[in-house]
């Protein structure tokens, strides 16, 4: 245990409504431990608000374990903070230096509105998925667990894809607010099986259709979603998504 | 029958499985429903058909550069100009040489239209900015985030090199009672300037940036990615994007310096 503790500078975006002004406003975070999360930190900072009778800064969480995709937060520029491979609710101060000045602001797109302060509605996400992130099966009895045969490759290549939270930080750091990376990261893992196989086709034409739709930008290669992403999901899915479209065009 | 069908299901590979036991009646569907969206129609107003319309056209000009780079390089032989000469007049005196003008000015003009039609699609994507920009890993680097900048200048240039030479004035010249353009001295007359030098040497490393990116970016957008050959796919980017600008830079730094 760290005995160390920070005075931290906060800007944080204050946005009333998806259709009010937003605009940042200072807070101070007095003697944070370094152990603290982030999302702890920002406790700290809200119930010291409310007790002053306040209102608090309103944050997206959930599990707090890194597994559940719900927090978000652009740190500095830096979706889910500076470290890689990490969510907000995973991020600990130990980061930050004492007299730090950070910049809070919500994961910012045209497809992702601000509900309130740092709360944006990822709504489209949902919709991407609904488009199209679904296999057919039949009803029934469970199958037989060795009925169909995945090969070794194919399923590691899946379950590295479908390591996506969908927590947005793709979108977040984009320079094109574009969702190719989730977008793909759900296509590639459901054409990768043989389950998979029947709606491939319906799969890459609905889900690319409906992620246009939803107004995020298209794809640079530059990376940065990768970067961001807390699971590291890689840029060659989206790689895959393009092939899977071309593919379904012809 | 059964039988038949157990005894497939485990020999077949899993691809061929799966069709099995998906019944017949679900592609029939997904084949309904694709022509009931008419889906492929819409290939070009996708994000990913634009920019694989934008990747493939840029390919098209890479490749276009690569020759005018490579054929420029004729200046240097030191024989006054006559097999650059020589090499200009064959192509243009080419009855073929319209034909491959028209396709090149249409995928320039492809690639310029969806580029731009994208970034500003692309732009209305994040109304809000961000008020900090990421520093570290999670960055987006400098020459990324700026190649529609790059292509203004790349265009205008292009404009005010087609003014300079291709429209420019015309000198005569004879080679064994065969007269044709002497672009040879227009090449050396304009490259006298330190300014039009400058202008040059600055677009041309600007393209090389351009170009660097693309590439390797045009090639991703296709849809090929594999961790075992990335390294060298960015290495092929940036070994034609130094050939492409240390080829072309050359040209008039000689000019001025030596003729």
């Amino acid at each position: 245990m760290s005995d160390k503790n920070l005075d931290l500078h906060l800007k944080v975006w204050k946005q009333d409504g998806p259709k009010a002004e937003g605009h940042f406003i200072d807070y101070e975070a007095k003697s944070v431990s370094t152990d603290m999360s982030f999302l702890e930190m920002l406790d700290v900072v809200n119930e010291d608000l409310i007790s002053t009778g306040k209102e608090p800064i309103e944050f997206d969480h959930d599990c707090r374990e890194g597994i559940c995709g719900t927090c978000s937060l652009v740190i500095n520029g830096e979706p889910h903070g500076p470290q890689k491979a990490t969510t907000t609710c995973q991020l600990h101060m130990r980061t930050f230096d004492n007299g730090d000045t950070i910049y809070i602001e919500p994961f910012r797109a045209k497809a992702f509105p601000v509900i309130k302060d740092l709360v944006v509605d990822r709504s489209a996400f949902d919709r991407i998925i609904q488009s199209g992130g679904y296999i057919s099966v039949a009803t029934g009895n469970a199958p037989d667990a060795h009925a169909v045969p995945v090969e070794k490759a194919k399923s590691d290549d899946a379950f590295m894809s479908a390591a996506c939270i969908g927590c947005g930080a793709c979108v977040a750091a984009c320079k094109n607010a574009s969702a190719s990376l989730f977008t793909a990261a759900k296509i590639s893992h459901l054409a990768a099986f043989p389950q998979g196989q029947p709606e491939r086709t319906l799969r890459a034409q609905r889900m690319v259709a409906q992620m246009d739709e939803e107004q995020f930008g298209a794809c640079t290669n530059t990376g940065a979603c990768s970067a961001a992403c807390p699971k590291e999901i890689s840029l060659e899915n989206i790689a895959r998504m393009n092939r899977e479209y071309l593919k379904s065009n012809i | 029958m059964f039988d038949e069908k157990l005894t497939i299901l485990m020999t077949n590979q899993a691809q061929s499985n799966i069709k099995l036991m998906c019944i017949g009646k679900l592609s029939c569907i997904i084949e309904y429903e694709l022509k009931e969206n008419k889906m492929n129609r819409k290939y070009l107003a996708s994000t990913i058909g634009r920019k694989q319309l934008i990747g493939v056209a840029g390919l098209g000009l890479s490749l276009f550069i690569l020759t005018h780079m490579l054929g420029n390089l004729l200046l240097f032989l030191g024989d006054g100009g006559e097999a650059y000469n020589r090499y200009a007049h064959a192509l243009t005196s080419n009855k073929l040489i319209y034909v491959a003008e028209a396709g090149l000015l249409f995928i320039f003009c492809a690639h310029i239209v969806f580029a731009t039609y994208t970034t500003f699609k692309n732009r209305q994507a994040r109304p809000v900015k961000y008020k900090k920009v990421a520093k570290g890993e999670k960055k987006t680097s400098w020459a990324h985030k700026t190649m529609m900048h790059q292509g203004i200048i790349i265009l205008i240039f292009v404009v005010f090199h087609l003014i300079t030479f291709k429209y420019g004035t015309f000198y005569s010249v004879s080679y064994n009672g065969e007269t044709m353009r002497d672009l040879y001295n227009l090449v050396v007359e304009v490259f006298q300037s330190p300014y039009y030098v400058a202008f040059y040497v600055f677009t041309v490393l600007l393209l090389g940036l351009h170009v660097g990116h693309g590439l390797a970016s045009s090639i991703k957008t296709l849809g090929f990615n594999d961790p075992k050959y990335n390294l060298k796919i960015e290495r092929l980017g940036q070994a034609y994007a130094f050939l492409v600008t240390a080829g072309f830079a050359a040209q008039p730094i000689y000019i001025y310096i030596f003729k």
